[in-house]
């Protein structure tokens, strides 16, 4: 019977594990402890887009160039980019924000540590945080000019609240 | 039936042993086996790419078509000569 009540909460701690990942309405991690040592920039009050990406993702590449549309028309009102890179390599990280030139923060997930919590479901995603660090918008993949609209019309939603 | 008898309680317990680690397989099956999204980057290499050199792929394709002519080779149809 001892054995059966450790298998039923190792099955209970598993699931527990699965729930812990960001949704919509869930509150935004510290992102200091999930990177320890990146420098990061400070969010509080502030309308927050955290980006997964990576230099072996295409469309990651192409969100690059909206991504830092984004930052160039809306930082000064109060929204703050945080890209995270989980390449294997800091030299692919390294190499690939050096060429894309992104005006906006790149911090390396080197242990997979943020990756993990987020669990984010495709490459790339992004989660769009409001002033309060309430996640509101999750966005899966990024499908060009369709996707840019969307971070438009919910950025600046967030940023008049 | 007795429940209260030493081999019913065996088996409740082996019962209960199981669906417990069912539950536990279930959870493994997505946690543990799946690739992440976040970690396919050497499945993203282009050298993981079967159809990276025209040239390989078209006489790969040649051969096996050849070779399995009997049934149609890579295609639908096929008359099993093999003189290709």
């Amino acid at each position: 019977m001892k054995h059966t009540l450790l298998l039923a909460l190792a099955c209970l701690g598993l699931g527990a594990a699965h729930a812990a990942e960001p949704k919509t309405g869930s509150a935004l991690p510290a992102l200091g402890g999930l990177l320890p040592g990146a420098p990061l920039p400070k969010t509080a009050g502030k309308v927050v887009l955290v980006d997964f990406w990576a230099s072996w993702c295409a469309p990651c590449k192409a969100s690059f160039v909206t991504l830092s549309r984004l930052h160039q028309k809306y930082a000064s009102k109060g929204l703050v980019i945080i890209g995270i890179g989980v390449d294997d390599e800091a030299a692919d990280h390294q190499a690939f924000a050096a060429k894309n030139k992104a005006p906006f923060t790149l911090v390396h997930d080197s242990q997979h540590k943020a990756a993990g919590f987020f669990n984010p479901p495709t490459m790339p995603s992004s989660y769009l945080v409001d002033r309060k660090g309430v996640i509101r918008h999750i966005h899966k993949g990024f499908k060009g000019a369709k996707t840019e609209a969307e971070y438009v019309a919910e950025i600046e939603a967030l940023l008049a609240e | 039936m007795n429940f209260a008898t030493p081999r019913a309680i065996m088996n409740l317990r082996l019962l209960a042993s199981a669906a417990c680690a069912s539950l536990l397989l279930c959870s493994c099956s997505d946690s543990l086996v799946r690739v992440k999204p976040y970690e396919r980057g050497n499945l993203a290499n282009p050298l993981m790419d079967n159809g990276r050199d025209p040239l390989l792929l078209a006489m790969t394709q040649h051969a096996y078509f050849s070779r399995e002519a009997a049934f149609g080779g890579g295609g639908v149809g096929g008359g099993g000569c093999g003189c290709n």
